[in-house]
C-alpha cells in the first residue's frame, strides 16, 4: 500500500517534470485574465471580456500561437483581493497556466505582482494604470504591456499647456481611490513645475461611486476656474459631466477629461464641444494612422457588431496582452531553436520585445514597463456619429514623457525642464 | 462664508436632501410598522430608477412627447413597488414576521443579494441615464448660478407632498389610524377586528413604492450603475437610525441636517463630504441612543 503509493506520487512528480524537460509542444496555451465582471469598473471589464473571447478565437482559427491553441480563464476582480488572490493561485498551480493578464485595478496589481513572482509565471499588467510597482521594484516575470500614470496624465497635461497656455486657475474634481489621488499627484506637480503662477482653486475627491455631484457644481459656478480636470471614468464621469453640461459649467470653463475616451459614446451630445479629451494611450476606434488598415476597420466593425459600441481602451489593452503574448512566444521560440520555450524562458525574451496592436508599435523596456505613445485630442461634433469625436489630435512619442529605466516619476517630474512642450508631436484633424 | 454661498449652499443640500428622504421614509416606514428593518429597500431604489429609465427610453424612441417621461417615473415606481413589494411581503415576508430579527434581516438581505444580480442580468453594467425631465423643467438663476429647476424645486416639493400626504394619511383617515393601531399593538388590533395582514402588506408596498419613487425620481440626475442599491441602503439607514426608526418627521429633520451638511462640507471642507451623514448619526446616537426622535422602547416580556 505504502510503495504503491510512493510509487504514485513518484509517478505523478515525474509526469510534473516531463515538459519542462523535454519542452514539447503543449495540447494548449492557458490564459488567466482578471477583469471585472460585477462592479463599477465592469464599465471596462466587460469590453475587455468580451475582446480577449473575440481574440483568441481569432488566433485559435489561424492555428493558434505558434501552432498551439489558446484557452481562457477569466477571474472576476469585482469579487474581492483576497478572492482574486485565492483564484490566481489556483489558477497558476492547479489549471497550470502559462500567463497571467492581471489586471485592470492598481490596487489589484500590487498584491499580483509580488505573487506573480512568487509563482514564477509570467504576469502581464495589462490595464492597470500605476507607476509605482515598476519604478519600486525589479521583476522578472511581472511586465507591463502598456503605459503607466505617468505619460497617460502628463500628455493631458502638455496638451492643454501647448492649446491654452494662458489660463491661471484650475481646479480638480478626482475620484476618492488611488487613481484619482495618483493622477492628480503627477499633474499638479507637474503643473507646479511648468507654469508656478497656476493657483489651484479647488480640490474635490468626491466618493467613488457619487450618485450626486450638485454641490462641486454649484462651488464650481462660482469660483470659475479658467481649467477643471477630471480623471474620473464610468458613470461617475458622466454623472459629472452631465450636470455639469445642463447648469453650463463647460461656458465657463476649459474641461480636461483624460479618461473621457472611454464615455464618449455613452454621453452622446451631453459632452460639448471643445473638450480635451484622453484614453490612456493611443487608443481610438477612429486613431488616424490606424484607420487605412483594413484589419483595423474590420475589427472596429465586428466589436461594434458584437457588442453594440465601438471600442474603448479597456479592448486596445487587452489587444496589446495578446499581441504581446503572440510576439514574445515568437521571439522565444526561435531563441530556444525552434522548440517551445519554458516559462523562464518567455520570460527572458519580453524586455525588449516590440508588438503592434491595435495602436502605435509598444516596446517593453529592461524594466518590464512597456513604452505606448499618448493620444489626446478635442471633441467636435460630426454628422456620422450620434456621439463627440476626436478633432486636432496630438499623438505624443511616450518615451519623451516618462522617466527612463531606473528613475523614479517624482524625481523625474521635478526635473522637468519648460522645453519639454516643445517635444515633437503628430498632429492630425479628425477625418472620416 | 457670505450670505450667497450659504444660500447656495441650502440649495444643493435641499435638493439632495429631498431624494434622501424620499427613500429614507419608505425604509423607517415598514420598520415603524412590521418592524422589519428591509435591506431589499435599496433593491427597490436601483429597480425604480432602471425600470423608469427604460420606460422614459422607450417612450421617446416610440416618438412621444418627452413630458411622458414623468408620468413614466411614477408608473414605474408604483409597478415595482406593487408587484415586486407585494411579492415579498405576501411569499416571504409574512413567513418570518414572528421569527428572530436577525433571520428577518438576513432574509431580505438575500433578496436585496438576488435583485442586485437579476438587474445586472437585464441591464448589464453599462451606466444608464435619462435626462429628459431634468433638461424639460429648464434652471433657474440665483446669485449668478444656475440651477436646475428639476432638483431645486420639483424633487423638494415632491419631498414636502410625500411628508404631509404621509402625516395627513396616518393622523386623519381611517386606514391611517389602522395602521397605527397595528403599530401599537397587533394582538389587541387583531381583537377588535382590524386584518393586521393587510394591514402589514398595504405598508410594505407603500415603503417599497416610496423607495422606487425615490430612484425613479433620482434618475434623471444620476447614472444608473451596479452598485447604486447598495450605496441608497446604507446612506438611507443612516437617516433612518439618526431620527430613530420608524420616525417619519425624523426622517425628514435627518435628511435635511445630512443634506445640509454635507454641502456645507464640499464648500468649508470637502475632504469631510464623504464622512458627515456618519458623522451626524454618531454624534446624535452618543447623546440619543434610540435616535433624535425616537423614544426608548419598553421591551415586552
Amino acid at each position: 500500500m505504502m510503495l504503491r503509493r510512493l510509487a504514485a506520487a513518484a509517478g505523478l512528480s515525474l509526469l510534473g517534470l516531463f515538459p519542462a524537460l523535454a519542452q514539447e509542444k503543449p495540447a494548449e496555451l492557458r490564459i488567466g485574465i482578471t477583469t471585472y465582471t460585477s462592479g463599477a469598473a465592469s464599465v471596462f471589464g466587460i469590453p475587455a471580456r468580451d475582446a480577449a473571447e473575440m481574440f483568441a478565437s481569432e488566433i485559435n482559427a489561424r492555428g493558434g500561437v505558434q501552432g498551439v491553441p489558446v484557452k481562457l480563464f477569466f477571474v472576476d476582480e469585482g469579487a474581492g483581493i483576497e478572492t482574486l488572490m485565492t483564484e490566481y493561485r489556483r489558477l497558476v498551480q492547479d489549471q497550470k497556466v502559462d500567463v497571467m493578464f492581471a489586471s485592470i485595478s492598481s490596487g489589484v496589481c500590487n498584491k499580483i505582482a509580488p505573487l506573480a513572482e512568487d509563482l514564477k509565471v509570467v504576469n502581464f499588467m495589462w490595464d492597470c494604470g500605476t507607476q509605482r510597482i515598476l519604478e519600486d521594484d525589479k521583476y522578472n516575470y511581472v511586465f507591463r504591456t502598456q503605459a503607466n500614470a505617468t505619460p497617460e496624465v502628463m500628455a493631458p497635461l502638455l496638451y492643454l499647456l501647448k492649446v491654452k497656455p494662458d489660463f491661471k486657475t484650475i481646479a480638480v474634481v478626482n475620484q476618492d481611490y488611488a487613481w484619482g489621488r495618483d493622477s492628480w499627484a503627477i499633474f499638479s506637480q507637474a503643473l507646479k513645475v511648468l507654469k508656478p503662477d497656476v493657483k489651484v482653486v479647488a480640490e474635490f475627491f468626491p466618493k467613488f461611486g457619487a450618485a450626486d455631484f450638485s454641490t462641486e457644481v454649484s462651488r464650481l459656478l462660482a469660483l470659475k476656474p479658467d481649467v477643471i480636470l477630471s480623471t474620473s471614468w464610468g458613470g461617475d464621469l458622466d454623472t459629472f459631466v452631465r450636470q455639469a453640461n445642463q447648469r453650463g459649467l463647460f461656458k465657463s470653463s476649459q474641461f480636461v477629461l483624460p479618461l473621457a475616451e472611454s464615455s464618449l459614446q455613452r454621453l452622446g451630445n451631453d459632452l460639448p464641444e471643445g473638450v480635451i479629451v484622453g484614453g490612456r494611450g493611443d487608443h481610438y476606434f477612429l486613431h488616424p494612422e490606424r484607420i487605412g488598415d483594413a484589419k483595423f476597420r474590420t475589427f472596429m466593425d465586428a466589436f461594434k457588431q458584437k457588442t453594440g459600441a465601438y471600442p474603448i481602451y479597456p479592448v486596445f489593452h487587452m489587444a496589446q496582452a495578446f499581441s504581446a503574448l503572440e510576439a514574445v512566444y515568437a521571439k522565444a521560440v526561435t531563441a530556444n531553436g525552434g522548440k517551445w520555450p519554458s516559462h523562464e524562458q518567455v520570460a527572458k525574451a519580453m524586455p525588449g520585445l516590440t508588438f503592434q496592436a491595435l495602436g502605435r508599435p509598444i516596446e517593453i523596456r529592461a524594466d518590464g514597463q512597456g513604452i505606448e505613445d499618448q493620444l489626446v485630442g478635442t471633441t467636435i461634433r460630426t454628422p456620422k456619429y450620434n456621439f463627440d469625436v476626436l478633432d486636432n489630435m496630438m499623438i505624443f512619442p511616450a518615451s519623451k514623457i516618462m522617466p527612463a529605466v531606473g528613475e523614479k516619476s517624482e524625481a523625474w517630474i521635478s526635473g522637468l525642464k519648460p522645453d519639454i512642450l516643445n517635444i515633437k508631436v503628430d498632429t492630425f484633424k479628425h477625418a472620416d | 462664508m457670505s450670505f450667497d454661498t450659504i444660500v447656495l449652499a441650502v440649495c444643493d443640500g435641499v435638493a439632495y436632501a429631498s431624494l434622501v428622504f424620499l427613500v429614507a421614509v419608505g425604509l423607517t416606514f415598514i420598520f415603524g410598522v412590521l418592524g422589519v428593518l428591509n435591506i431589499a429597500h435599496g433593491s427597490f431604489y436601483a429597480l425604480g430608477a432602471y425600470t423608469a429609465v427604460s420606460a422614459g427610453i422607450f417612450l421617446t424612441k416610440a416618438g412621444f412627447s418627452p413630458w411622458l417621461t414623468f408620468p413614466a417615473l411614477f408608473v414605474a415606481a408604483i409597478f415595482i413597488g406593487a408587484v415586486l413589494g407585494g411579492l415579498m411581503e405576501k411569499l416571504l415576508l409574512q413567513r418570518i414576521y414572528d421569527k428572530e430579527q436577525v433571520l428577518q434581516i438576513l432574509v431580505t438581505f438575500a433578496i436585496f443579494m438576488i435583485l442586485e444580480n437579476v438587474q445586472r442580468l437585464i441591464w448589464g453594467v453599462q451606466p444608464y441615464f435619462m435626462s429628459e425631465p431634468l433638461q424639460l423643467l429648464g434652471n433657474i438663476s440665483l446669485f449668478g448660478i444656475s440651477y436646475t429647476a428639476y432638483q431645486t424645486l420639483f424633487l423638494p416639493a415632491l419631498a414636502v407632498i410625500v411628508l404631509l400626504g404621509l402625516r395627513y394619511f396616518l393622523r386623519h383617515t381611517a386606514a391611517g389610524a389602522q395602521i397605527l393601531a397595528v403599530t401599537e399593538d397587533r394582538e389587541a388590533a387583531s381583537a377588535i377586528g382590524i386584518d393586521a395582514q393587510k394591514v402589514y402588506f398595504v405598508t410594505f408596498i407603500a415603503g417599497a413604492t416610496l423607495a422606487a419613487l425615490g430612484g425613479a425620481l433620482a434618475a434623471p440626475t444620476t447614472s444608473l450603475m451596479p452598485g447604486m442599491g447598495a450605496e441608497m441602503i446604507v446612506l438611507s439607514f443612516a437617516v433612518a437610525a439618526t431620527a430613530g426608526l420608524g420616525q417619519i418627521e425624523g426622517a425628514a429633520v435627518a435628511a435635511l441636517m445630512i443634506g445640509l451638511g454635507r454641502s456645507l462640507a464640499v464648500y468649508l471642507a470637502p475632504e469631510f463630504e464623504v464622512l458627515v451623514p456618519y458623522i451626524l448619526m454618531v454624534g446624535v446616537l452618543i447623546f440619543r441612543p434610540s435616535g433624535l426622535f425616537g423614544a426608548p422602547q419598553l421591551r415586552k416580556i
